[in-house]
Protein backbone atom coordinates (compact mmCIF):
# COMPACT_ATOMS: atom_id res chain seq x y z
CA UNK A 1 0.00 0.00 0.00
CA UNK A 2 1.17 3.50 -0.75
CA UNK A 3 2.31 5.77 2.02
CA UNK A 4 0.36 8.69 3.44
CA UNK A 5 2.59 11.21 5.17
CA UNK A 6 1.23 12.72 8.38
CA UNK A 7 3.06 15.71 9.85
CA UNK A 8 3.06 15.14 13.62
CA UNK A 9 1.64 18.11 15.50
CA UNK A 10 3.32 18.37 18.88
CA UNK A 11 4.52 20.69 21.59
CA UNK A 12 8.12 19.84 22.54
CA UNK A 13 7.40 16.23 21.64
CA UNK A 14 4.00 15.93 23.36
CA UNK A 15 1.65 14.98 20.50
CA UNK A 16 -1.52 16.99 20.00
CA UNK A 17 -4.81 15.14 19.67
CA UNK A 18 -5.11 16.18 16.03
CA UNK A 19 -2.14 13.90 15.28
CA UNK A 20 -4.25 10.89 16.28
CA UNK A 21 -7.06 12.23 14.10
CA UNK A 22 -4.73 12.58 11.10
CA UNK A 23 -3.31 9.08 11.58
CA UNK A 24 -6.84 7.68 11.81
CA UNK A 25 -7.77 9.48 8.59
CA UNK A 26 -4.53 8.39 6.91
CA UNK A 27 -5.37 4.72 7.58
CA UNK A 28 -8.39 5.08 5.29
CA UNK A 29 -6.18 6.33 2.44
CA UNK A 30 -3.13 4.09 2.60
CA UNK A 31 -0.29 3.25 4.93
CA UNK A 32 0.23 6.00 7.49
CA UNK A 33 3.77 7.29 7.87
CA UNK A 34 4.19 9.79 10.68
CA UNK A 35 6.75 12.52 10.09
CA UNK A 36 8.18 13.74 13.37
CA UNK A 37 10.18 16.94 13.20
CA UNK A 38 11.48 18.45 16.40
CA UNK A 39 14.36 19.45 18.61
CA UNK A 40 16.82 16.72 19.69
CA UNK A 41 15.38 14.40 22.35
CA UNK A 42 11.72 15.27 21.73
CA UNK A 43 10.70 12.21 19.69
CA UNK A 44 10.87 9.94 22.72
CA UNK A 45 7.75 11.65 24.09
CA UNK A 46 5.76 10.99 20.91
CA UNK A 47 6.92 7.48 20.08
CA UNK A 48 4.33 5.50 22.00
CA UNK A 49 1.45 7.71 20.92
CA UNK A 50 2.28 7.35 17.22
CA UNK A 51 2.39 3.56 17.60
CA UNK A 52 -0.92 3.56 19.46
CA UNK A 53 -2.65 5.34 16.58
CA UNK A 54 -1.34 3.05 13.90
CA UNK A 55 1.68 4.67 12.30
CA UNK A 56 3.24 2.00 10.07
CA UNK A 57 6.42 4.01 9.78
CA UNK A 58 7.87 7.03 11.52
CA UNK A 59 10.33 9.39 9.89
CA UNK A 60 12.27 10.94 12.75
CA UNK A 61 14.05 14.20 12.09
CA UNK A 62 15.51 15.79 15.20
CA UNK A 63 17.66 18.87 14.93
CA UNK A 64 18.11 22.21 16.66
CA UNK A 65 17.67 23.82 13.26
CA UNK A 66 14.11 22.52 13.07
CA UNK A 67 12.96 24.23 16.25
CA UNK A 68 14.97 27.43 15.75
CA UNK A 69 13.57 28.91 12.56
CA UNK A 70 10.15 29.79 11.18
CA UNK A 71 8.82 28.02 8.13
CA UNK A 72 11.85 27.02 6.14
CA UNK A 73 13.42 23.98 7.81
CA UNK A 74 10.25 21.95 8.42
CA UNK A 75 9.03 22.62 4.88
CA UNK A 76 12.40 21.66 3.46
CA UNK A 77 12.58 18.30 5.28
CA UNK A 78 8.95 17.45 4.55
CA UNK A 79 9.29 18.35 0.86
CA UNK A 80 12.36 16.12 0.61
CA UNK A 81 10.42 13.21 2.14
CA UNK A 82 7.56 13.83 -0.30
CA UNK A 83 10.00 13.63 -3.21
CA UNK A 84 11.58 10.43 -1.86
CA UNK A 85 8.50 8.54 -0.66
CA UNK A 86 6.04 9.63 -3.40
CA UNK A 87 3.11 9.36 -0.97
CA UNK A 88 -0.52 9.38 -2.10
CA UNK A 89 -1.11 12.42 0.10
CA UNK A 90 0.39 14.60 2.81
CA UNK A 91 -1.83 15.44 5.78
CA UNK A 92 -1.12 18.33 8.12
CA UNK A 93 -3.18 19.94 10.86
CA UNK A 94 -4.90 23.27 10.31
CA UNK A 95 -2.77 25.17 12.81
CA UNK A 96 -1.11 28.52 12.11
CA UNK A 97 2.36 27.00 11.84
CA UNK A 98 1.51 23.86 9.91
CA UNK A 99 -0.73 25.46 7.28
CA UNK A 100 2.21 27.72 6.37
CA UNK A 101 4.48 24.68 6.17
CA UNK A 102 1.93 22.87 3.99
CA UNK A 103 1.80 25.79 1.56
CA UNK A 104 5.57 25.86 1.23
CA UNK A 105 5.71 22.09 0.71
CA UNK A 106 3.08 22.34 -2.02
CA UNK A 107 5.09 25.10 -3.72
CA UNK A 108 8.37 23.18 -3.44
CA UNK A 109 6.89 19.95 -4.81
CA UNK A 110 4.64 21.66 -7.42
CA UNK A 111 1.64 20.06 -5.82
CA UNK A 112 -1.89 21.15 -5.13
CA UNK A 113 -2.93 22.45 -1.74
CA UNK A 114 -6.30 22.13 -0.03
CA UNK A 115 -6.89 23.84 3.28
CA UNK A 116 -9.39 23.39 6.07
CA UNK A 117 -10.66 20.02 4.87
CA UNK A 118 -13.19 18.43 7.20
CA UNK A 119 -13.24 15.10 5.35
CA UNK A 120 -11.14 13.31 2.78
CA UNK A 121 -12.47 10.32 0.84
CA UNK A 122 -10.47 7.28 -0.21
CA UNK A 123 -10.22 8.74 -3.72
CA UNK A 124 -8.81 11.95 -2.20
CA UNK A 125 -11.80 14.20 -2.68
CA UNK A 126 -11.74 16.73 0.14
CA UNK A 127 -14.75 18.37 1.75
CA UNK A 128 -14.49 21.96 2.90
CA UNK A 129 -16.94 24.39 4.40
CA UNK A 130 -16.16 27.77 2.86
CA UNK A 131 -17.47 31.27 3.53
CA UNK A 132 -17.70 30.47 7.20
CA UNK A 133 -19.36 27.14 6.57
CA UNK A 134 -22.27 28.50 4.52
CA UNK A 135 -21.15 26.67 1.37
CA UNK A 136 -19.87 23.11 1.23
CA UNK A 137 -17.47 22.29 -1.56
CA UNK A 138 -15.69 19.13 -2.53
CA UNK A 139 -12.40 19.51 -4.32
CA UNK A 140 -9.55 17.51 -5.65
CA UNK A 141 -5.87 18.18 -6.18
CA UNK A 142 -5.00 17.90 -9.87
CA UNK A 143 -1.20 18.27 -9.73
CA UNK A 144 1.53 16.51 -7.82
CA UNK A 145 0.96 15.01 -4.39
CA UNK A 146 -2.16 16.33 -2.64
CA UNK A 147 -1.14 18.41 0.38
CA UNK A 148 -4.22 18.54 2.57
CA UNK A 149 -4.58 20.78 5.61
CA UNK A 150 -7.16 19.11 7.87
CA UNK A 151 -9.23 20.83 10.55
CA UNK A 152 -8.91 19.50 14.10
CA UNK A 153 -12.04 17.70 15.36
CA UNK A 154 -12.88 16.41 11.87
CA UNK A 155 -12.12 12.72 12.46
CA UNK A 156 -12.79 10.73 15.62
CA UNK A 157 -9.40 9.28 16.63
CA UNK A 158 -9.33 5.49 16.85
CA UNK A 159 -6.44 3.58 18.34
CA UNK A 160 -4.87 0.82 16.19
CA UNK A 161 -1.70 -0.30 17.95
CA UNK A 162 1.22 -0.95 15.64
CA UNK A 163 4.97 -1.38 15.78
CA UNK A 164 6.17 1.31 13.44
CA UNK A 165 9.44 1.05 11.57
CA UNK A 166 11.59 4.03 12.46
CA UNK A 167 13.59 5.80 9.85
CA UNK A 168 16.05 8.41 11.07
CA UNK A 169 16.20 11.32 8.68
CA UNK A 170 19.52 12.98 8.14
CA UNK A 171 18.70 16.66 8.60
CA UNK A 172 20.64 19.08 6.46
CA UNK A 173 18.98 22.48 6.29
CA UNK A 174 20.00 24.98 3.61
CA UNK A 175 21.16 28.43 4.72
CA UNK A 176 18.28 29.95 2.73
CA UNK A 177 15.75 28.15 4.95
CA UNK A 178 17.34 29.57 8.09
CA UNK A 179 16.36 33.19 7.51
CA UNK A 180 13.80 33.75 10.26
CA UNK A 181 15.46 32.87 13.56
CA UNK A 182 13.49 32.36 16.75
CA UNK A 183 15.45 34.18 19.43
CA UNK A 184 12.99 33.77 22.30
CA UNK A 185 9.65 32.19 23.15
CA UNK A 186 7.52 34.09 25.63
CA UNK A 187 4.63 32.45 27.48
CA UNK A 188 2.06 35.07 28.44
CA UNK A 189 -0.91 32.98 29.47
CA UNK A 190 -0.58 29.41 30.62
CA UNK A 191 -4.14 28.38 31.29
CA UNK A 192 -3.98 24.61 31.51
CA UNK A 193 -7.14 24.57 29.38
CA UNK A 194 -7.37 22.58 26.15
CA UNK A 195 -6.37 24.13 22.83
CA UNK A 196 -9.20 26.16 21.39
CA UNK A 197 -9.34 24.35 18.05
CA UNK A 198 -9.03 20.88 19.61
CA UNK A 199 -11.43 21.31 22.51
CA UNK A 200 -14.65 19.29 22.70
CA UNK A 201 -16.33 22.14 24.55
CA UNK A 202 -15.75 25.87 24.03
CA UNK A 203 -17.20 28.67 26.13
CA UNK A 204 -16.83 32.12 24.54
CA UNK A 205 -17.49 35.61 25.84
CA UNK A 206 -18.38 38.76 23.98
CA UNK A 207 -19.36 42.37 24.26
CA UNK A 208 -22.09 41.58 26.78
CA UNK A 209 -19.48 40.88 29.44
CA UNK A 210 -18.77 44.59 29.55
CA UNK A 211 -15.27 44.40 31.06
CA UNK A 212 -12.13 42.28 31.08
CA UNK A 213 -12.60 41.15 34.67
CA UNK A 214 -16.00 39.64 33.85
CA UNK A 215 -14.26 37.02 31.73
CA UNK A 216 -13.71 35.16 35.01
CA UNK A 217 -17.41 34.17 34.72
CA UNK A 218 -16.67 32.57 31.36
CA UNK A 219 -13.48 30.94 32.65
CA UNK A 220 -15.24 29.44 35.68
CA UNK A 221 -17.96 27.96 33.50
CA UNK A 222 -15.31 26.67 31.07
CA UNK A 223 -13.38 25.02 33.88
CA UNK A 224 -16.40 23.12 35.19
CA UNK A 225 -16.80 21.72 31.67
CA UNK A 226 -13.11 21.13 30.92
CA UNK A 227 -13.59 23.61 28.10
CA UNK A 228 -11.43 26.05 26.18
CA UNK A 229 -12.20 29.75 26.40
CA UNK A 230 -12.95 31.79 23.29
CA UNK A 231 -13.77 35.42 22.70
CA UNK A 232 -15.59 37.43 20.08
CA UNK A 233 -13.73 40.04 18.06
CA UNK A 234 -15.49 42.79 20.00
CA UNK A 235 -14.01 41.39 23.21
CA UNK A 236 -10.48 41.02 21.87
CA UNK A 237 -10.62 44.43 20.16
CA UNK A 238 -11.53 45.90 23.53
CA UNK A 239 -8.47 44.17 25.01
CA UNK A 240 -10.56 42.07 27.40
CA UNK A 241 -9.08 38.77 26.25
CA UNK A 242 -6.02 37.71 24.22
CA UNK A 243 -6.16 37.81 20.45
CA UNK A 244 -5.11 34.14 20.35
CA UNK A 245 -8.53 33.21 21.75
CA UNK A 246 -10.54 35.03 19.10
CA UNK A 247 -13.18 32.91 17.37
CA UNK A 248 -14.60 34.09 14.07
CA UNK A 249 -13.92 35.15 10.54
CA UNK A 250 -10.59 36.78 11.36
CA UNK A 251 -9.78 34.46 14.24
CA UNK A 252 -9.91 30.75 14.85
CA UNK A 253 -12.48 28.35 13.50
CA UNK A 254 -13.78 25.86 16.02
CA UNK A 255 -16.04 22.88 15.66
CA UNK A 256 -16.58 21.42 19.14
CA UNK A 257 -19.34 19.13 20.40
CA UNK A 258 -20.67 22.00 22.50
CA UNK A 259 -20.27 25.75 22.01
CA UNK A 260 -21.60 28.14 24.63
CA UNK A 261 -21.77 31.80 23.55
CA UNK A 262 -22.02 34.23 26.44
CA UNK A 263 -22.98 37.81 25.65
CA UNK A 264 -22.22 37.39 21.94
CA UNK A 265 -24.69 38.75 19.39
CA UNK A 266 -23.66 36.24 16.71
CA UNK A 267 -23.05 38.52 13.74
CA UNK A 268 -21.52 36.97 10.62
CA UNK A 269 -17.96 37.75 11.81
CA UNK A 270 -18.42 35.43 14.80
CA UNK A 271 -20.77 32.94 13.20
CA UNK A 272 -18.20 32.13 10.51
CA UNK A 273 -15.87 30.71 13.15
CA UNK A 274 -18.25 28.50 15.11
CA UNK A 275 -21.40 27.60 13.20
CA UNK A 276 -20.26 24.04 12.49
CA UNK A 277 -20.25 23.29 16.23
CA UNK A 278 -22.46 20.28 17.01
CA UNK A 279 -24.58 21.96 19.67
CA UNK A 280 -24.76 25.72 20.21
CA UNK A 281 -26.05 27.30 23.41
CA UNK A 282 -26.41 31.08 23.66
CA UNK A 283 -27.00 33.40 26.57
CA UNK A 284 -27.84 36.98 25.62
CA UNK A 285 -30.11 39.63 27.05
CA UNK A 286 -31.21 40.86 23.60
CA UNK A 287 -34.01 38.64 22.23
CA UNK A 288 -33.28 40.04 18.75
CA UNK A 289 -29.62 38.91 18.78
CA UNK A 290 -28.84 36.99 15.56
CA UNK A 291 -27.29 34.17 17.56
CA UNK A 292 -30.79 33.03 18.57
CA UNK A 293 -31.51 32.34 14.89
CA UNK A 294 -29.11 29.41 14.88
CA UNK A 295 -28.58 28.38 18.50
CA UNK A 296 -29.93 24.97 19.55
CA UNK A 297 -30.75 26.37 22.95
CA UNK A 298 -31.04 30.08 23.59
CA UNK A 299 -31.55 31.76 26.89
CA UNK A 300 -32.73 35.35 26.84
CA UNK A 301 -31.53 36.81 30.08
CA UNK A 302 -28.86 38.58 32.07
CA UNK A 303 -25.64 36.61 31.79
CA UNK A 304 -24.53 37.87 35.20
CA UNK A 305 -27.39 35.85 36.74
CA UNK A 306 -27.53 32.97 34.30
CA UNK A 307 -23.85 32.04 33.98
CA UNK A 308 -23.00 31.68 37.72
CA UNK A 309 -26.20 29.69 38.19
CA UNK A 310 -25.30 27.43 35.27
CA UNK A 311 -21.78 26.92 36.63
CA UNK A 312 -23.20 25.99 40.02
CA UNK A 313 -25.79 23.65 38.52
CA UNK A 314 -23.11 21.79 36.55
CA UNK A 315 -20.89 21.51 39.62
CA UNK A 316 -23.83 20.10 41.62
CA UNK A 317 -24.54 17.50 38.93
CA UNK A 318 -20.88 16.50 38.87
CA UNK A 319 -20.81 16.19 42.67
CA UNK A 320 -24.12 14.32 42.76
CA UNK B 1 13.31 51.57 3.02
CA UNK B 2 11.66 50.20 -0.10
CA UNK B 3 8.39 48.69 1.09
CA UNK B 4 5.94 46.63 -0.95
CA UNK B 5 2.51 45.84 0.46
CA UNK B 6 0.10 43.40 -1.12
CA UNK B 7 -3.64 44.01 -1.08
CA UNK B 8 -6.63 42.09 -2.37
CA UNK B 9 -10.11 43.15 -3.31
CA UNK B 10 -12.70 40.81 -1.81
CA UNK B 11 -16.46 40.59 -1.41
CA UNK B 12 -17.61 42.75 1.48
CA UNK B 13 -17.06 40.99 4.81
CA UNK B 14 -20.66 41.46 5.78
CA UNK B 15 -22.08 40.14 2.52
CA UNK B 16 -23.39 36.59 2.10
CA UNK B 17 -20.73 35.15 -0.17
CA UNK B 18 -21.21 32.46 -2.78
CA UNK B 19 -19.46 30.71 -5.64
CA UNK B 20 -20.17 31.47 -9.28
CA UNK B 21 -22.44 28.68 -10.56
CA UNK B 22 -20.53 28.29 -13.83
CA UNK B 23 -16.85 28.15 -12.90
CA UNK B 24 -16.96 27.73 -9.10
CA UNK B 25 -14.82 30.77 -8.42
CA UNK B 26 -15.76 33.40 -5.85
CA UNK B 27 -18.74 35.37 -7.12
CA UNK B 28 -17.55 39.00 -7.23
CA UNK B 29 -20.38 40.31 -9.38
CA UNK B 30 -23.37 40.03 -7.08
CA UNK B 31 -21.75 41.71 -4.07
CA UNK B 32 -19.99 44.92 -3.09
CA UNK B 33 -16.24 44.53 -3.31
CA UNK B 34 -13.88 46.15 -0.84
CA UNK B 35 -10.25 46.04 0.24
CA UNK B 36 -9.72 42.89 2.30
CA UNK B 37 -10.11 44.24 5.80
CA UNK B 38 -6.95 42.53 7.05
CA UNK B 39 -4.95 44.26 4.31
CA UNK B 40 -5.70 47.62 5.89
CA UNK B 41 -3.43 46.53 8.75
CA UNK B 42 -0.70 45.68 6.25
CA UNK B 43 -0.98 49.06 4.52
CA UNK B 44 -0.97 50.84 7.88
CA UNK B 45 2.15 48.96 9.00
CA UNK B 46 3.89 49.81 5.73
CA UNK B 47 3.06 53.48 6.22
CA UNK B 48 4.26 53.41 9.82
CA UNK B 49 7.60 51.91 8.80
CA UNK B 50 7.97 54.52 6.08
CA UNK B 51 7.13 57.31 8.50
CA UNK B 52 9.70 56.05 11.00
CA UNK B 53 12.53 55.24 8.62
CA UNK B 54 11.79 56.99 5.32
CA UNK B 55 11.38 55.35 1.96
CA UNK B 56 8.55 54.50 -0.35
CA UNK B 57 5.47 52.28 -0.19
CA UNK B 58 4.37 50.44 -3.33
CA UNK B 59 1.00 48.69 -3.38
CA UNK B 60 0.77 45.50 -5.42
CA UNK B 61 -2.44 43.72 -6.26
CA UNK B 62 -3.61 41.05 -8.64
CA UNK B 63 -7.24 41.14 -9.62
CA UNK B 64 -9.85 42.24 -12.15
CA UNK B 65 -10.03 45.81 -13.48
CA UNK B 66 -12.37 46.72 -10.61
CA UNK B 67 -9.61 46.01 -8.09
CA UNK B 68 -8.22 49.43 -8.96
CA UNK B 69 -10.70 50.72 -6.33
CA UNK B 70 -8.75 48.86 -3.67
CA UNK B 71 -5.49 50.29 -5.02
CA UNK B 72 -7.01 53.78 -4.79
CA UNK B 73 -7.92 53.17 -1.19
CA UNK B 74 -4.35 52.15 -0.30
CA UNK B 75 -2.98 55.16 -2.18
CA UNK B 76 -5.42 57.47 -0.41
CA UNK B 77 -4.27 56.05 2.93
CA UNK B 78 -0.79 57.24 1.97
CA UNK B 79 0.99 54.66 -0.20
CA UNK B 80 3.17 56.25 -2.89
CA UNK B 81 2.55 54.19 -6.00
CA UNK B 82 0.94 50.98 -7.19
CA UNK B 83 1.24 48.05 -9.53
CA UNK B 84 -1.93 46.33 -10.74
CA UNK B 85 -1.50 42.92 -12.30
CA UNK B 86 -4.67 42.28 -14.23
CA UNK B 87 -5.50 39.88 -17.02
CA UNK B 88 -8.48 37.70 -17.88
CA UNK B 89 -6.13 34.71 -17.97
CA UNK B 90 -5.44 35.18 -14.22
CA UNK B 91 -9.09 34.61 -13.27
CA UNK B 92 -9.40 31.52 -11.08
CA UNK B 93 -5.75 31.39 -10.00
CA UNK B 94 -5.24 29.43 -6.78
CA UNK B 95 -2.99 30.55 -3.93
CA UNK B 96 0.03 28.80 -5.43
CA UNK B 97 -0.35 30.44 -8.84
CA UNK B 98 -1.23 33.80 -7.26
CA UNK B 99 1.87 33.73 -5.08
CA UNK B 100 4.06 32.87 -8.07
CA UNK B 101 2.59 35.73 -10.11
CA UNK B 102 2.88 38.24 -7.27
CA UNK B 103 6.44 37.12 -6.53
CA UNK B 104 7.39 37.70 -10.15
CA UNK B 105 6.05 41.26 -10.02
CA UNK B 106 7.45 42.00 -6.55
CA UNK B 107 10.95 40.80 -7.41
CA UNK B 108 11.19 43.47 -10.13
CA UNK B 109 10.60 46.12 -7.42
CA UNK B 110 13.63 44.99 -5.33
CA UNK B 111 11.92 45.58 -1.98
CA UNK B 112 13.56 45.64 1.46
CA UNK B 113 10.30 44.62 3.11
CA UNK B 114 7.28 42.87 1.60
CA UNK B 115 4.19 43.15 3.80
CA UNK B 116 1.11 40.95 3.58
CA UNK B 117 -1.77 40.41 5.95
CA UNK B 118 -2.67 37.25 7.78
CA UNK B 119 -5.53 36.22 5.50
CA UNK B 120 -8.14 37.35 3.01
CA UNK B 121 -11.72 37.13 4.18
CA UNK B 122 -12.94 35.32 1.06
CA UNK B 123 -10.53 32.37 0.77
CA UNK B 124 -9.17 32.37 4.33
CA UNK B 125 -6.07 30.39 3.38
CA UNK B 126 -3.67 32.36 5.52
CA UNK B 127 -0.77 31.15 3.40
CA UNK B 128 0.20 34.01 1.10
CA UNK B 129 2.97 35.32 3.39
CA UNK B 130 4.59 31.89 3.66
CA UNK B 131 4.22 31.37 -0.09
CA UNK B 132 5.77 34.75 -0.97
CA UNK B 133 8.69 33.97 1.37
CA UNK B 134 9.10 30.63 -0.37
CA UNK B 135 8.83 32.06 -3.90
CA UNK B 136 11.08 35.04 -3.22
CA UNK B 137 13.58 33.05 -1.14
CA UNK B 138 13.22 35.53 1.74
CA UNK B 139 12.84 35.02 5.51
CA UNK B 140 9.25 34.37 6.59
CA UNK B 141 8.23 36.79 9.36
CA UNK B 142 4.53 35.94 9.43
CA UNK B 143 1.84 36.10 12.15
CA UNK B 144 3.43 39.32 13.38
CA UNK B 145 1.65 41.30 16.04
CA UNK B 146 4.58 43.70 16.38
CA UNK B 147 7.26 44.67 13.88
CA UNK B 148 10.50 46.47 14.75
CA UNK B 149 12.77 47.59 11.94
CA UNK B 150 16.42 48.40 12.64
CA UNK B 151 17.75 49.88 9.38
CA UNK B 152 21.24 50.41 10.89
CA UNK B 153 21.65 46.71 11.58
CA UNK B 154 19.62 45.84 8.46
CA UNK B 155 17.40 43.72 10.70
CA UNK B 156 13.71 43.17 11.37
CA UNK B 157 12.34 41.66 14.58
CA UNK B 158 8.75 40.54 15.06
CA UNK B 159 6.56 39.15 17.79
CA UNK B 160 5.02 36.09 16.16
CA UNK B 161 1.68 35.10 17.64
CA UNK B 162 1.73 31.70 19.39
CA UNK B 163 -1.02 29.89 21.27
CA UNK B 164 0.25 30.83 24.73
CA UNK B 165 2.10 34.01 23.90
CA UNK B 166 4.59 34.86 21.19
CA UNK B 167 7.92 33.99 19.64
CA UNK B 168 10.50 36.69 19.09
CA UNK B 169 11.79 36.16 15.56
CA UNK B 170 14.47 38.09 13.73
CA UNK B 171 15.82 38.21 10.21
CA UNK B 172 18.07 40.28 8.02
CA UNK B 173 16.61 42.45 5.26
CA UNK B 174 15.07 41.83 2.79
CA UNK B 175 12.16 40.01 4.43
CA UNK B 176 8.51 39.07 4.02
CA UNK B 177 6.37 40.25 6.92
CA UNK B 178 2.83 38.99 7.53
CA UNK B 179 0.81 41.07 9.99
CA UNK B 180 -2.19 40.10 12.08
CA UNK B 181 -5.08 42.39 12.99
CA UNK B 182 -4.57 44.33 16.21
CA UNK B 183 -0.99 45.17 15.23
CA UNK B 184 -2.16 48.73 14.65
CA UNK B 185 -5.20 50.89 14.02
CA UNK B 186 -5.51 51.47 10.27
CA UNK B 187 -6.01 55.12 9.39
CA UNK B 188 -8.95 56.41 7.39
CA UNK B 189 -8.10 58.10 4.10
CA UNK B 190 -8.25 61.88 4.52
CA UNK B 191 -9.92 64.11 1.93
CA UNK B 192 -6.47 65.37 1.00
CA UNK B 193 -5.28 61.78 0.70
CA UNK B 194 -8.17 60.86 -1.56
CA UNK B 195 -7.44 63.81 -3.85
CA UNK B 196 -3.70 63.08 -3.90
CA UNK B 197 -4.29 59.40 -4.71
CA UNK B 198 -5.71 60.31 -8.09
CA UNK B 199 -2.33 61.68 -9.19
CA UNK B 200 -0.14 58.88 -7.83
CA UNK B 201 1.65 56.60 -10.30
CA UNK B 202 -0.21 53.40 -11.16
CA UNK B 203 1.34 50.76 -13.40
CA UNK B 204 -1.01 48.25 -14.98
CA UNK B 205 0.55 44.98 -16.10
CA UNK B 206 -0.93 42.18 -18.18
CA UNK B 207 0.18 38.60 -17.61
CA UNK B 208 2.44 38.93 -20.64
CA UNK B 209 3.88 42.25 -19.37
CA UNK B 210 4.78 40.50 -16.14
CA UNK B 211 6.38 37.63 -18.02
CA UNK B 212 3.94 35.03 -16.72
CA UNK B 213 3.41 31.70 -18.40
CA UNK B 214 -0.26 31.59 -19.40
CA UNK B 215 -0.51 27.85 -18.76
CA UNK B 216 0.64 28.23 -15.14
CA UNK B 217 -1.99 30.74 -14.05
CA UNK B 218 -5.76 31.06 -13.89
CA UNK B 219 -8.21 28.20 -13.74
CA UNK B 220 -6.17 26.27 -16.30
CA UNK B 221 -3.05 26.43 -14.17
CA UNK B 222 -4.72 25.71 -10.84
CA UNK B 223 -3.36 22.72 -8.93
CA UNK B 224 -6.73 21.85 -7.47
CA UNK B 225 -10.30 21.95 -8.72
CA UNK B 226 -13.70 22.27 -7.13
CA UNK B 227 -15.76 19.15 -7.87
CA UNK B 228 -19.09 20.11 -6.33
CA UNK B 229 -20.49 22.99 -4.32
CA UNK B 230 -23.74 23.45 -2.49
CA UNK B 231 -25.22 25.64 0.19
CA UNK B 232 -24.90 24.16 3.64
CA UNK B 233 -28.28 23.22 5.11
CA UNK B 234 -29.26 26.26 7.15
CA UNK B 235 -29.04 25.87 10.91
CA UNK B 236 -32.46 26.41 12.33
CA UNK B 237 -33.02 27.90 15.72
CA UNK B 238 -33.91 25.55 18.52
CA UNK B 239 -35.51 26.27 21.84
CA UNK B 240 -35.47 29.89 22.96
CA UNK B 241 -36.32 30.45 26.61
CA UNK B 242 -36.71 33.68 28.57
CA UNK B 243 -34.95 33.72 31.92
CA UNK B 244 -37.43 33.60 34.78
CA UNK B 245 -34.76 33.43 37.43
CA UNK B 246 -33.92 29.78 36.82
CA UNK B 247 -32.26 30.24 33.42
CA UNK B 248 -28.92 28.76 34.45
CA UNK B 249 -30.59 25.65 35.83
CA UNK B 250 -32.61 25.29 32.63
CA UNK B 251 -29.49 25.43 30.49
CA UNK B 252 -27.93 22.75 32.72
CA UNK B 253 -31.04 20.59 32.24
CA UNK B 254 -30.77 21.01 28.48
CA UNK B 255 -27.08 20.02 28.55
CA UNK B 256 -27.86 16.99 30.71
CA UNK B 257 -30.69 15.92 28.39
CA UNK B 258 -28.26 16.13 25.46
CA UNK B 259 -25.75 14.08 27.49
CA UNK B 260 -23.28 16.94 27.22
CA UNK B 261 -22.69 17.00 30.98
Amino acid sequence: MAEVLVLVEHADGEPKKVTAELLTLARTLGEPSAVFLGAPGTYAKAKEYLAQYGAAKVYVAESDDIASYIGGPVAEVLAKLVAEASPVAVLVAATADSREVAARVAAKTESGLIWDATALSADLVATQGIFGGSTIVTSKVTKGVPVVVVRPNSTAPEAAPSTPAEQIVDVVISEAAKGAKIVDRVVEAKSGRPDLTEAQVVVSGGRGLGAAEHFTLVEKLADTLGAAVGASRAATDAGWYPHQNQVGQTGKTVSPQLYIAVGISGAIQHRAGMQTSKTIVAVNKDPEAPIFEFADYGLVGDLFNVVPQLTEAIEKRKAG
Amino acid sequence: MNIVVTVKQVPDTWAEKKLDAADKTVDRKSVDNVMNEMDEYGVEEALKIKEAHGGEVTVVTMGPAKAVETIRKALSMGADKAVHLTDDSLHGSDALATSAALAKVISTLSPDIVITSSEASDARGGVIGALLAERLGLPQLTQARKVTVDPGASKVTIERLADNGYALVEASLPVVVGVVEKINQPRYPSFKGIMAAKKKPLTTLSAADAGLDGAAVGLAGAASAVVTSESAPPRSSGTIVKDEGDGGTKVAEFLAAQKLI
